[in-house]
């Protein structure tokens, strides 16, 4: 028996939110039993405790939330059969990667190659993600950042970032 | 009411008193405050004016620099930047068709035709006077009515909070547009995550999987930038559209008479709808300003111009959302409760500074409190001197390209968020945030209830826990006779739903919000 799926992004959107409401109940109260036979009885998950009404446990919130989302992930499937809805858009992979590329690149690199050479990384990755990219003008565009980062961050605002990389031992700049 | 005008002027006071400060190792005399809200304003324009960015994720990007400033300080200027976007938004909407901000986007309707018809100044002028007005008025609503709302907040218990808590949520989740179940949905996932780190009571390790950087729980900032910041700039970057920017030539400012006698009463009319609905949970300038237009296009005798040019058009949802963004600073600042994305940022500020947000704020810091209201005040005066004169340069702004503003962006969210704990797996969690705010805008899921819940998901625990305690497990507690503060609160929220889920009521909220789309 197939089922229509009427709305697609609401189809998706439910099974989003079963999981995450099921993934905090288990984390919250533990594996169960028979999943822990299966993997040789030690514990998969340890959970938290429950507790009671009186005293709330840590496991006792997220538990109740973790229901809720759950079913009303439910209701949202079966909203998904009953009702028409949007299809979900494309997605378009290239600009999410880049622009999560270059700000992973940025954290990474900054402590050993300093802030100076971790934004230049930053903008050309992040430029590259974009539509139209033409070396000169990011290249002067990066200059232009990286001054205005280290007046208005590192001097202005006295934040802790090194700005020359950590193999240079004394730097002009500090 | 000389209660009022004497905490007004120890507002003022706090605003413009001098200060020894030591910028850049240079230690000299300022009135900081007011410099503070000058830089507010003129970045909340420029955020305003600039589509692509919002205050929601200006302020997710200013917050840790908050963190060397003084309390009022930093809640002057983020403040500045959440109504001063409202001022920017008005002015590209009227010249460019391009609203900078969403609560603008009604001003597009009116105000382009209005400057397509060579009319921009007079446009331009009425916004700037509408929303001057509404500022004004909206200052001495929040003077007059946080006190005794914050004295009814101070007898408050925990079951009260708590029931408030639902009940703002909710609110917060029912005049948004969308479906509502998934919004629902959205908050209970901010409420878990919100959960996630050391849990205090029991000093329990939560969802954290061993990771010790997210023993404090995950930063509400990195979530901000990721959901809002990140998620945006990907979104901008779909789309390859060339906008072809035309602006309308600007002309003489000053409006004619006849139009100054057709502004006053939509500017009116403005004002009150809008403060009634900044307060409400859920309310703010975008609220503020879809309902003003709608009221007066159904109440004005010049209806039939809507859509043309006419001027009440401008001058109504410009005043509204000057004082739907003034108002919405209410629940925060008496119950502590926020109404709204920017609100929930507010508190985040606050949290930085280490003020707990309630109704003891105003008794224990007085000066922060009239302080941050008569701010207000004297941000909307900077603002309308000052925009008139520098629309030129905003509309210069908008000429750049897209290209140059968003690695600019990205590069400053970068910098703050790794400045928070100085390590780089706070970027590494907003990268994940702003996938998941992705993913949620394909799956027509909308991010801001998340991060309502994520703000008020260990307070809500918090409360629960003490309400059960108290009451020794009695989960009817919360509405039982002997709390009926906690019990109409819990009426109220299951009263909207209803209302809403009703399905003549349901196409009612479809099509306000297809109207304008």
């Amino acid at each position: 028996m197939a089922i229509k799926i009427k709305s697609q992004q609401d189809w998706w959107a439910g099974w989003m939110f079963i999981a995450f409401g099921v993934f905090f109940i288990v984390v919250a109260m533990g594996t169960p039993e028979f999943i822990n036979k299966i993997f040789g009885g030690a514990k998969l998950i340890p959970g938290y405790q429950l507790g009671s009404s009186v005293r709330m446990g840590p496991a006792y919130f997220p538990v109740v939330l973790g229901g809720m989302l759950a079913v009303l992930g439910l209701l949202v499937l079966f909203d998904s059969i009953v009702e028409e809805g949007p299809k979900v858009a494309k997605f378009h992979f290239r600009p999410l990667l880049f622009i999560a590329v270059s700000s992973l690149a940025f954290a990474y690199l900054l402590k050993p190659l300093g802030l100076a050479l971790a934004s230049v990384i930053l903008v050309f990755i992040s430029a590259y993600g974009g539509h139209e990219f033409k070396i000169k003008e990011v290249a002067i565009m990066s200059v232009v950042l990286v001054i205005f980062s280290v007046l208005v961050f590192v001097k202005g605002l006295s934040l802790p970032f090194p700005v020359c990389p950590s193999f240079i031992e004394i730097c002009p700049i500090r | 009411m000389e209660g009022m005008f004497g905490n007004l002027a120890i507002g003022f006071a706090e605003v413009f008193k001098l200060q020894a400060v030591t910028v850049a190792g240079i230690a000299m005399t300022l009135p900081f405050n007011i410099l503070m809200c000058l830089i507010g304003c003129l970045l909340g324009t420029l955020i305003g004016v600039l589509p692509g960015i919002g205050p929601v994720a200006t302020i997710a990007m200013l917050l840790p620099v908050t963190f060397n400033l003084s309390p009022i300080a930093a809640l002057i200027m983020l403040a500045g930047i959440y109504y001063g976007a409202q001022y920017g938004g008005s002015t590209t909407a009227i010249l460019v068709n391009l609203p900078g901000e969403s609560s603008s986007v009604v001003t597009c309707l009116d105000g382009y035709q209005m400057a397509r018809r060579g009319r921009a100044g007079p446009a331009l002028a009425t916004a700037a006077i509408g929303s001057f007005f509404a500022g004004t008025v909206a200052t001495l609503v929040v003077a007059m009515f946080a006190p005794p709302l914050a004295e009814v907040a101070l007898k408050f218990g925990p079951a009260e909070y708590f029931s408030l808590m639902v009940l703002g949520l909710v609110a917060a989740v029912v005049l948004a547009h969308g479906s509502l179940i998934k919004a629902i949905a959205m908050v209970i996932l901010g409420l878990l995550l919100g959960l996630v780190g050391t849990d205090v009571n029991s000093g329990v390790l939560r969802f954290a999987f061993g990771l010790s950087e997210l023993a404090d729980g995950i930063g509400f900032v990195t979530v901000a930038m990721g959901m809002f910041g990140i998620c945006e700039i990907i979104a901008n970057l779909e789309q390859k559209e060339k906008r072809e920017v035309f602006t309308s030539k600007v002309g003489k400012l000053m409006p004619g008479k006849e139009d100054f006698k057709r502004m006053v009463a939509p500017i009116l009319r403005g004002t009150v709808l809008g403060s009634c609905l900044g307060i409400l949970p859920g309310g703010g300038a975008l609220l503020a300003s879809f309902g003003a237009y709608t009221l007066e296009k159904k109440v004005s005798k010049y209806s039939h111009e809507f859509g043309k040019g006419a001027i009440e058009g401008v001058a109504a949802p410009e005043s509204a959302n000057n004082a739907g963004a003034q108002t919405s600073f209410i629940p925060l600042l008496t119950l502590g409760i926020p109404s709204n994305a920017v609100m929930a940022l507010m508190i985040g500020a606050m949290m930085i500074q280490g003020i707990a947000p309630g109704p003891q704020v105003m008794t224990e810091r007085p000066q922060l409190f009239w302080g941050m209201i008569a701010s207000m005040w004297v941000g909307n005066l900077m603002l309308v001197i000052l925009n008139l004169p520098l629309i030129g340069m905003w509309i210069k702004l908008l000429t750049v390209p897209y290209r140059y503003l968003y690695p600019s962006i990205l590069l400053f969210m970068a910098i703050g968020v790794f400045s928070i704990s100085n390590q780089p797996f706070d970027c590494f969690l907003m990268a994940c945030f702003g996938l998941l705010g992705y993913v949620c805008v394909k799956l027509g899921c909308e991010p801001a209830p998340m991060i309502l819940g994520f703000i008020l998901g260990p307070l809500m625990e918090e409360n629960l826990r003490r309400a059960m305690l108290l009451s020794r497990g009695d989960p009817w507690v919360f509405v039982s006779p002997s709390k009926p503060i906690s019990m109409g609160f819990l009426i109220a929220a299951v009263a909207l739903l209803v209302i809403i889920a009703l399905p003549a009521l349901r196409k009612k909220r479809q099509e306000v919000f297809v109207e304008e789309t």
